[in-house]
């Protein structure tokens, strides 16, 4: 993603601080902090939002971005982009919701929703690493030919009467109020910051993001890591899609529309370097988690989606720009 | 000639005139000059937003707030005009401009002082633009009744011929092909995306010379914020939701390089005329709307492949100019 260049060099420090001051200036320990005080601030706020249903509640607002988030995290820090995953989740959906016309059972449907992702992400994995094309706007290209098939298909209709099996994915709950999308996101949650952060792939990734050229001469095959990250985003585009598709019980061409926007805003705001090279899972989790927060605290306290929408937007900039402003006019430079 | 009939201008002139071609063959009339005017005028809008959104490009950044800004620019217009009737639409069409002017400047402040990344800059303010619509106006629409007919009437006008909305997208046009080659900031913008390194040894301040491209970008968004409200005589909030896409699908078809540096005036005029044209031939080549989006998709990936740089890494010189 070249074009979000800057024109400083990247900078590297020839010593790192040691590991308390390092924890205590992390973007994470930040990003905690706030999310703590929007919890405190939504206690204050509502008298129904210490109720463990209510949080329970809550946690559908991000589950299933999240599971994009992840991959999306990982796609994001070997410098490439998927803006298509909202296409991918109405494609995927639109394609389950046509396979029940033919009587596919539950077990038939979250197949063919999950190959349809793969399939998808295959297609952006191509286009990105074996045509050359810049991520950005090859998938603004496949974000719309997704959803367009997706309008194609359903026009003004929508797919309804999917069986009650298949509603435990989106609506079911493993454990008193642990659902199972919750349980979803924990567990890939541990699974992507393992495969990050404790494995060889992970190196590669970060590898890639910080010097694609260094990394090719290092032996990293980049063009091949690249296309595993695409396809990754594109199968969890298709979890995403079942757990949806399964929560509203319904398919429309506009399922999931400017979801795209939000995920990355997930990934930045988790401390993700949109320039590629550097994050993590645990701020991605932290991150979701805030926004999660936030639109339910302003959920109980009737604020209308688009206000909040606001308040996530702000944040995605305030969280950025505050300690670059405090650098500026203590230093008088930004780097 | 012979260079530019290399060119990928003309290639996509060529594309433009057989799609023209093409819907003539299925609906006589279509290729008509009183049609072409119509889809022009259709068209004027993306066009005159493309225009800032290249020179937003050209410089290595991205301006994803545009849509938002109009739609915003749009119901302040919209709410002044039902609340005061009296005013002179020339005053409204300064404010539109002056607040896209102010939105731009907020994109291009955090871009060029904060140096934060235009995406992650656009993306924020996107969101925010949008929701003050709605705080704005309350989630109420401002209906065509509520307008005056002034307000309503001035982008139809009708001039030698053609509506004042073409006259303005013609206006944006020349103004941008003399200013992008004949102007300093002009070609500061190329410079900055070509090679910034460069650039700033050459004395350009890449940052403020950024900063103008989001101001320049912000104040057409205003400008069409008016011109869109007037024409379709309605203002909600989710006005020219999603259109921020189509006006990148406009630039990138016109081959303007996503990594800065390169593209013409030309190239975003044909780009979203292309798209324009689309737009128009398909209910009459008997296709649903619905395929629209599919096609514009399409269209976005194979001219990226089209104008995809066959030398990999940036190029450092630039092949001389007769």
């Amino acid at each position: 993603m070249s074009l979000t260049e800057g024109t400083r060099p990247r900078h590297v420090p020839d010593r790192l601080s040691s590991r308390p001051t390092r924890i205590l200036r992390s973007w994470e320990l930040l990003l905690f902090g706030i999310g703590v005080l929007i919890f405190l601030a939504n206690t204050q706020a509502s008298p129904y939002f210490l109720d463990p249903w209510n949080l329970s509640d809550a946690t559908f607002n991000f589950t299933e971005k999240a599971f994009i988030a992840f991959a999306m995290a990982l796609l994001i820090i070997s410098g490439e982009i998927d803006l298509s995953v909202a296409g991918i989740i109405a494609l995927a959906s639109t394609a389950m919701g046509w396979a029940l016309q033919w009587g596919v059972g539950a077990p038939g449907l979250v197949a063919i929703g999950l190959s349809v992702g793969l399939l998808c992400g295959a297609v952006n994995g191509v286009l990105v690493t074996r045509l050359g094309l810049p991520s950005i706007v090859a998938t603004i290209g496949t974000m719309s030919l997704f959803r367009g098939i997706s309008y194609i298909v359903l026009g003004d209709q929508a797919f309804n009467g999917y069986p009650p099996e298949l509603a435990f994915l989106g609506r079911g709950y493993v454990f008193w109020v642990i659902s199972f999308e919750l349980t979803l996101f924990l567990l890939f949650a541990l699974l992507y910051g393992t495969l990050l952060h404790f494995t060889n792939f992970g190196r590669q990734i970060y590898a890639i993001g910080n010097n694609p050229t260094a990394a090719t001469f290092t032996g990293i095959r980049v063009a091949r890591v690249k296309m595993i990250l695409f396809l990754l985003t594109g199968l969890m585009s298709g979890i995403a899609a079942v757990c949806l598709t399964a929560r509203l019980g319904s398919t429309r061409p506009s399922i999931a529309f400017a979801w795209e926007l939000e995920i990355v805003t997930m990934v930045v705001l988790g401390g993700v370097s949109i320039l590629g090279g550097s994050g993590s899972i645990l701020g991605v989790v932290i991150a979701a988690l805030v926004i999660g927060l936030v639109t339910f605290g302003l959920g109980l306290l009737n604020v209308p989606g688009i206000v909040m929408s606001i308040f996530i937007g702000g944040l995605l900039i305030a969280v950025i720009a505050l300690p670059r402003l405090v650098r500026l006019l203590r230093t008088g430079r930004v780097t | 000639m012979t260079r530019f009939l290399k060119s990928r201008e003309a290639i996509l002139l060529g594309a433009l005139l057989a799609l023209v071609f093409l819907a003539e063959t299925r609906f006589s009339g279509f290729a008509a000059p009183g049609n072409l005017v119509r889809i022009f005028n259709d068209t004027s809008i993306l066009i005159i937003l493309a225009l800032g959104q290249t020179m937003v490009i050209l410089t290595r950044c991205i301006d994803l707030s545009q849509a938002s800004n109009l739609a915003l620019t749009g119901m302040v217009t919209a709410m002044m005009n039902a609340a005061m009737p009296g005013l002179p639409v020339p005053l409204l069409i300064l404010v539109a401009v002056g607040i896209g002017l102010v939105l731009g400047a907020l994109n291009g402040l955090l871009v060029w002082k904060l140096d934060i990344p235009p995406i992650v800059v656009t993306l924020g303010t996107l969101t925010i633009f949008r929701g003050l619509v709605f705080l704005v106006s309350g989630g109420a629409w401002v209906n065509s009744h509520e307008m005056s007919a002034a307000y309503k009437g001035f982008p139809r006008a009708d001039i030698l011929g053609l509506p004042v909305m073409s006259w303005i997208a013609l206006a944006t046009i020349a103004a941008f092909a003399v200013a992008v080659n004949r102007t300093s900031l002009g070609r500061a913008f190329y410079a900055v995306g070509g090679n910034p390194g460069a650039a700033v040894y050459t004395g350009i301040d890449v940052g403020r010379t950024r900063f103008w491209a989001f101001v320049i970008a912000g104040g057409l968004a205003g400008l069409c914020g008016y011109l869109w409200v007037a024409r379709y005589a309605v203002a909600y909030t989710d006005v020219a939701g999603g259109f921020e896409l189509d006006i990148i699908a406009a630039c990138v078809i016109g081959g303007i390089a996503i990594s800065g540096g390169l593209g013409t005036v030309t190239g975003a005029v044909l780009g979203a005329l292309f798209l324009g044209t689309i737009k128009n031939a398909l209910p009459v080549a008997g296709i649903s709307p619905f395929w629209q989006m599919a096609i514009s998709g399409t269209a976005i990936i194979v001219a990226v492949a089209v104008n995809r740089r066959r030398t990999p890494g940036r190029i450092i010189l630039k092949e001389a100019k007769a």
